[in-house]
């Protein structure tokens, strides 16, 4: 069809060639082209964060970002590259021990968050850390919880980079 | 009593991280809008533009002409059977039919190879109409004249609940003080995360399923099969995870879930539906805006002798679940508060608005917000302080209310007394500088209701050769942590752990029938159900066990994957091996049942009389508030709860439950209101409904929650909700400190900065006035 284009997307580390509209959000293809449904779809309008993944390792909202603008870039999504990713695996477990996890629907994007959040700044204080949950809604928790699986995934983070540097 | 402590058991007790939770934080949880099946089509709902307007003529020509569309269906699909909540309140269709009552409306569904050219489709459908005149508010729906929403309740209301128990006008005549005060509440929205989604397929030769994220299935598998005029066993609805539900649409049957089938039937795929959040928010299913007349009579020293209430609810289009609500906000006057003489009126209003139902604390919300915001003037009236007008209050552990509430555990006094002294009460009230405020709020809420049609709760339990156990039930995990607390339960009994036990979820072919999960519920009932088929199941394993060791199968003990016998310790076997030799040897499986009935008790909804729930949790809390009087903007700087919710089974669950229902509470008080206009949503998206976010929230060290805990004898090893009470009394703490700050009354939510503003400028012109 005339409509679409070809594009070559780089994603948790694979490569993938796929045919599109050009209108389609990174979200849609992480969704329906590339089935990588952890990625959660919500308000879209950038509103709630459900849908954050690391483009360059930058969040962003992958609903109000078009797939062809993440051509040559790598995209990172909750479901983490095959080879694993011990940051992605310490938040995702700190999320869980510290009760931060409810009915679950924003937690892939406050994972995704956290992680560029903790590339930044490794050991963020709480100003810090609510100010990067600015951009995601949770209406389970009340973040409480949330805040403290941050602080927790901080301090393992940095102890083990310590323990790396030793 | 204690605040912590978590008695002689190996699993229950501790802080317990969720079952599904690595699953749902790596994004492995298949939710409803993450299912892809082979041919499936993209389903669209076409919605009225008009608040009221007969339907005269729908032409789906141009739709059905667009490549790629399938299907088209509008009501004359269905049977016309009109299905609902309450017998007497069945007024939905799975689509319109003659007239649309809101905007936002169902008329039409299509089916097509994509959302796109399913939402282009929707433009091509023509829907020719007859505008009505329309009625948005509740006084102009009550006038006679006004239009009319529904032939079958004239007046256009909805639904009615009143009763009357001792003599109000003779206790009020013999009272010290009378006070009467009116209170306005907003409509305020679930605000789930995920959108209302299902897949819909239809098989031959005329079975229908749905795969849904419900919070009842049963309820939705009972309303599918009464809507499309089908038998129940050729209705199929399975569960997936359910991304937060807070009651409302994940409650019911919406029209997206009959389309979804029909449409199925229609073009032999499965078809998926997903709102969008601009339909989320614009359709049904919200809290009630109410407006609440209290009248309290007390005597000097602030005991309450009576209190009389008129409450009128705006509806809006249809009835949900609202004949319950009206009746629930009154019910809970009775409560925590000992009111001896005590009159309830209200009556739900038809309007041409999206309707409303059910949300987390449903309507105890407003009636603890006007009660305790009405108690504090009392307070001040009477120059009385506000906490020792509470205790002196405050109903008793044992205490049966006028009403017949059967109160056991109920650590109230606890509750206040903790949220006093933690907050810094006592040295904050009346010193704070200016433009701060302190207040208190108090409320009360059921563990599960007892209703007149299904209150019962089943679970089934299998235990099998590698000692892993296989739990079923009909209740569940909306993100509460039921699954977790449920497993718990059963690892307890068995002595086994956690992580042995698999859960099922619903699926109404093969899981015991059950309510679903509503009115804080699950824990008390299913939790009982589970914990009696674990019992029995317990029960063949010590009698094979006994069998093998040659014991008294009462001498015997299980713990960590072993049964062994308490007089003699050395004899012992694995929890495994009992089930080999019982099912290899003996020919038994192990499997229990165990049943939770709300017993024969039964309320009368006619006179009001009735125990509603097996269990009652008190809960307290107090917030302490900046108000900015250039912006009336309001910093919440602390905020202290505690919540008798029984023995927690789950810690880590329970803490998670109090405090996102007191958050909950906090933006239904400051920021949020679905604001209409001439029946139209004004914000309906999420960045104009406005919900709480991290930063609009008091730091770590100034937020804190309390469980006090009982062990309440009707809860499974003495457990009660966790999950609304928390949040019933917030509302008033955040407007009576702000009162405090401000000397404003707080008479209308929310406590936005544009209605502080306001008050504070009509205040200084009043001022301005009298000087």
């Amino acid at each position: 069809m005339t409509d679409r284009v070809e594009i070559s997307l780089q994603v948790n580390g694979v490569r993938h060639s796929l045919s599109i509209r050009p209108w389609r959000t990174l979200l849609e293809v992480l969704r329906e082209e590339l089935a990588l449904t952890g990625t959660k779809r919500s308000c879209g309008e950038g509103q709630c964060g459900a849908c954050t993944v690391l483009v360059d390792g930058n969040a962003v909202n992958a609903c109000m970002y078009l797939a062809l603008e993440a051509l040559g870039r790598d995209v990172r999504t909750i479901e983490g590259p095959a080879q694993g990713d011990a940051a992605l695996d310490a938040i995702q477990r700190s999320f869980v021990d510290k009760g931060a996890v409810q009915c679950g629907f924003c937690t892939p994007g406050m994972v995704m968050a956290t992680r560029a959040l903790l590339q930044d700044n490794p050991l963020p204080d709480e100003d810090a850390i609510r100010e990067a949950l600015v951009g995601h809604l949770c209406r389970c928790t009340g973040y409480v919880q949330i805040v403290e699986a941050i602080q927790d995934a901080a301090a393992k983070l940095a102890g083990c980079a310590e323990r790396a540097h030793e | 009593m204690s605040e912590e402590r978590y008695g002689d058991y190996d699993v229950i007790g501790r802080p317990m991280p969720k079952k599904d939770g690595l699953h749902k934080a790596s994004g492995r949880a298949q939710y409803a809008d993450d299912i892809a099946m082979p041919g499936m089509l993209h389903g669209k709902l076409l919605r009225s533009p008009h608040p009221h307007a007969r339907i005269l003529n729908i032409d789906a020509a141009r739709a059905l002409a667009l490549p790629g569309v399938r299907a088209v269906v509008t009501g004359r699909d269905f049977p016309g059977i009109h299905y609902g909540n309450l017998p007497q309140t069945r007024d939905y269709l799975p689509l319109a039919l003659d007239k649309v009552r809101y905007i936002g409306e169902e008329v039409a569904a299509v089916a097509a190879v994509d959302e796109d050219t399913a939402e282009e489709a929707l433009e091509r459908i023509e829907v020719e109409y007859e505008p009505l005149p329309a009625v948005f508010d509740m006084d102009e729906a009550l006038q006679p004249g006004a239009p009319q929403l529904h032939g079958a309740s004239p007046g256009n209301v909805s639904a009615r609940s009143a009763y009357h128990f001792g003599d109000v006008d003779a206790a009020l005549r013999l009272a010290a003080h009378v006070r009467e005060d009116l209170f306005e509440t907003q409509p305020v929205k679930q605000g789930m995360l995920e959108p209302h989604a299902c897949v819909g397929l239809w098989e031959q030769p005329g079975k229908a399923t749905l795969w849904a994220c419900k919070m009842s299935p049963y309820v939705v598998w009972r309303q599918l099969a009464m809507g499309l005029g089908m038998a129940l066993g050729d209705v199929r609805v399975v569960q997936t995870y359910v991304g937060g539900g807070f009651s409302g649409g994940k409650q019911e049957a919406m029209p997206m879930d009959f389309c979804a089938v029909v449409l199925s039937r229609r073009t032999g795929r499965p078809v998926k539906f997903v709102h969008t959040m601009d339909e989320v928010l614009t359709i049904g299913h919200m809290r009630h805006p109410m407006r609440i007349r209290l009248r309290t009579g007390t005597d000097r020293e602030g005991r309450i002798l009576a209190q009389d209430c008129y409450l009128l609810a705006n509806g809006g289009a249809y009835s949900s679940i609202g004949g319950f609500s009206i009746f629930l906000a009154g019910a809970m006057i009775n409560l925590p508060y000992r009111v001896p003489n005590m009159r309830y009126q209200a009556q739900r209003i038809y309007t041409n608005n999206g309707f409303c139902g059910a949300l987390r604390g449903h309507t105890v919300v407003q009636i603890c917000y006007a009660r305790e915001s009405q108690l504090e003037r009392i307070a001040e009236d009477l120059a009385i302080d506000p906490v020792a007008l509470r205790l002196r209050n405050a109903v008793q552990p044992g205490e049966v209310t006028p009403n017949g509430f059967r109160v056991g555990t109920f650590a109230f006094r606890e509750c206040i007394e903790k949220v006093v002294e933690a907050s810094g009460w006592r040295a904050k009230r009346g010193s704070l500088p200016a433009f701060r405020g302190i207040g208190l709020g108090c409320g009360a809420h059921l563990s599960g209701a007892r209703l007149m049609g299904h209150s019962a709760s089943v679970a089934e339990i299998r235990v099998q050769e590698d000692g892993t156990v296989y739990l079923s039930t009909g209740s569940t995990d909306v993100g509460q942590g039921v699954e977790t607390a449920m497993a718990m339960i059963a690892a307890e009994v068995l002595g086994v752990g956690v992580d042995d036990i698999r859960c099922t979820r619903v699926d109404t072919e093969s899981t015991p029938v059950d309510p679903g999960t509503f009115g804080s519920r699950v824990t008390l009932f299913t939790g009982n159900a589970v914990k009696r088929a674990a019992q029995e199941a317990r029960a063949q394993l010590a009698r094979i066990a006994a069998d093998k060791l040659g014991v008294d199968a009462a001498d015997l003990a299980f713990r960590r994957h072993e049964i062994f016998s308490r007089s003699n310790p050395k004899l012992r076997m694995g929890l495994k091996e009992a089930v080999r030799w019982g099912a290899f040897q003996l020919g038994q499986m192990v499997t229990g049942r165990g049943v939770y009935a709300a017993g024969d008790e039964k309320i009368d909804f006619r006179t009001g009389y009735g125990n509603l729930s097996p269990a009652y949790n008190p809960s307290a809390c107090v917030a302490e508030v900046e108000v900015e009087p250039e912006t009336g903007r309001v910093t919440l700087l602390g905020f202290w709860g505690a919540d008798d919710s029984g023995f927690p089974i789950n810690p880590l669950a329970v803490r998670g439950q109090v405090i996102g229902a007191a958050v909950m509470s906090i933006g239904h008080a400051l920021f949020e209101n679905l604001v209409r206009v001439q029946g139209q949503v004004m914000n309906p998206s999420l960045r104009d409904y406005k919900m709480p976010l991290a930063t609009d929230l008091p730091k770590l060290g100034n937020f804190h929650h309390y469980n006090i805990v009982t062990e309440d004898p009707e809860g499974p090893f003495g457990a009660k909700e966790a999950g609304q009470g928390a949040g019933t009394g917030v509302v008033a703490a955040l407007a009576y400190a702000i009162r405090d700050a401000t000397g404003l009354p707080m008479n209308r939510l929310p406590l936005s900065p544009q209605n502080i503003l306001l008050a504070l400028m009509r205040a200084r012109d009043a001022q301005g006035e009298a000087g």
